[in-house]
């Protein structure tokens, strides 16, 4: 068995998960990364997407994230998510709001980085509402 | 001299108001639970953002790509204030409070010959500046139709609020609210946010990674780009919380205070009613009396 660490889920309402863990799958911005034990110290910004909790005991969760960061340290991990919600209770007319601002977002983008930014965004967000909906 | 049934209807109207502010203190006894929890439950991800940015400040080392939202513009002509208060009164000198600090500051700021705009959370700071410095006020945010304060309600003030700096229209922003001490005790409070203090995030170094060495995915100054606007938007979202307890706090205390000033107006009103029965009794026997005896 894996050696186990300290992660920590927060979004700015509440601390979802405190607990530890044998690893964590983070949605990067650059890249899916799993996160074991030991790891090195990486900061980085997460997009949209889900993340995947394996608990010590060996019990798996799911939690959708938009947005946010990861602090990972060799003794722990923190995620900053935006908003975060457990996979069951993801509310769908809530993400479909979402994608909708976002388009709106997309829009009314004055100027090429932010309409890029904004677009990139919203790709993120459907490719998550695919990834979900079947389930 | 008020007749008895005068001052019968006017013991009963008492009692009724009295079970109104009992009923009123109850509710925010409640609602101040509720609120008070969820400024717990903030607090981590406020904590943590602290940390992460400290961090990232140390590693940038104060080097010049450091986004203009936090060493600021280098000027301090035009202040924008945004002034939190609660939606509704009855709740003591709580948002009188904020307003009063909110307008010392705003006179002080005008005698130096600044600029000032302000931006209302809520209804009755509104009230209250819109007398003095009604042409200063771009803005009004109305939380009264928000039942349970979410961070979306924060971010969508601290994005109006970045939007109006990378426009240019102000150069420091300040946010008021009422800290949350105690249920007795709320502290309104002055706080510059933009520029982000290099102070604040200095005193929270010390329980980071100790000096470990970072690997940043993508390039520190970009995570710092996109943590700041952030931050501003938590510590929005803070302030308001602590202003939702703060509000129920004060409103307990001062529906306490009103259910006690009704118990004492009661007694009292009670003693004259009994007397004036007495008197008008004693006034029946008097005159039967006397009557009796002209006889």
């Amino acid at each position: 068995m894996a050696e186990a660490f300290k992660f920590e889920l927060v979004s700015p309402e509440r601390l979802l998960v405190s607990e530890q863990v044998e690893s964590v799958v983070i949605p990067g911005a650059e890249g899916e990364m799993t996160v074991m034990a030991q790891h090195a110290p990486v900061m980085t910004t997460i997009k949209p997407g889900v993340v995947t909790v394996k608990a010590a005991s060996g019990k798996e969760d799911r939690y959708v994230v938009f947005g946010g960061f990861a602090d990972i340290l060799p003794s722990g991990c923190t995620l900053l998510a935006e908003s975060a919600v457990h996979v069951n209770d993801i509310d769908r007319a809530d993400l479909a709001r979402r994608i909708q601002d976002a388009k709106e977002d997309a829009a009314d983008a004055k100027d090429d980085v932010a309409r890029s930014r904004a677009e990139q965004f919203l790709s993120q967000l459907t490719t998550l509402e695919g990834a979900l909906l079947p389930a | 001299m008020p007749s008895l049934k005068d001052l019968r209807n006017r013991i009963a109207s008492v009692k009724a108001t009295q079970k109104i502010t009992k009923a009123m203190q109850m509710v925010a006894a409640a609602k101040l639970r509720r609120a008070q929890e969820a400024a717990e439950a903030a607090r981590p991800y406020s904590e943590r953002m602290g940390a992460v940015l400290a961090n990232i400040t140390q590693a940038i080392g104060g080097g010049g790509d450091a986004p203009a939202l936090m060493t600021g513009t280098g000027r301090d002509d035009v202040h924008l204030l945004i002034v939190c208060t609660a939606e509704r009164g009855l709740c003591g000198g709580f948002n009188s409070q904020i307003a009063r600090l909110a307008r010392d500051h705003i006179r002080r700021l005008l005698a130096d010959g600044k600029q000032v705009k302000i931006i209302c959370v809520g209804k009755k700071g509104f009230d209250i500046l819109r007398r003095d410095y009604g042409s200063l006020i771009l803005e009004r945010v109305d939380l009264r139709e928000v039942k349970t304060l979410g961070f979306v309600n924060a971010d969508a003030i601290a994005r109006k609020v970045i939007h109006l700096f990378n426009e240019g229209s102000f150069d420091i922003c300040t946010l008021f609210y009422s800290q949350f001490k105690s249920v007795i005790s709320q502290i309104p409070t002055a706080q510059q946010i933009i520029p982000a203090g290099q102070a604040s995030a200095a005193t929270e170094t010390g329980n980071g990674a100790g000096g470990a060495v970072y690997e940043y995915e993508p390039e520190p100054g970009e995570i710092l780009s996109d943590l700041i606007p952030r931050n501003i938007a938590v510590q929005i979202f803070r302030a308001l919380l602590e202003n939702a307890a703060g509000e129920m706090g004060a409103k307990m205390s001062a529906m306490d205070n009103a259910t006690r000033n009704a118990g004492d107006m009661i007694n009292k009103l009670s003693i004259t009613y009994n007397r004036q029965r007495q008197a008008q009794i004693t006034k029946e026997l008097i005159e039967i009396i006397s009557g009796a005896e002209a006889l």
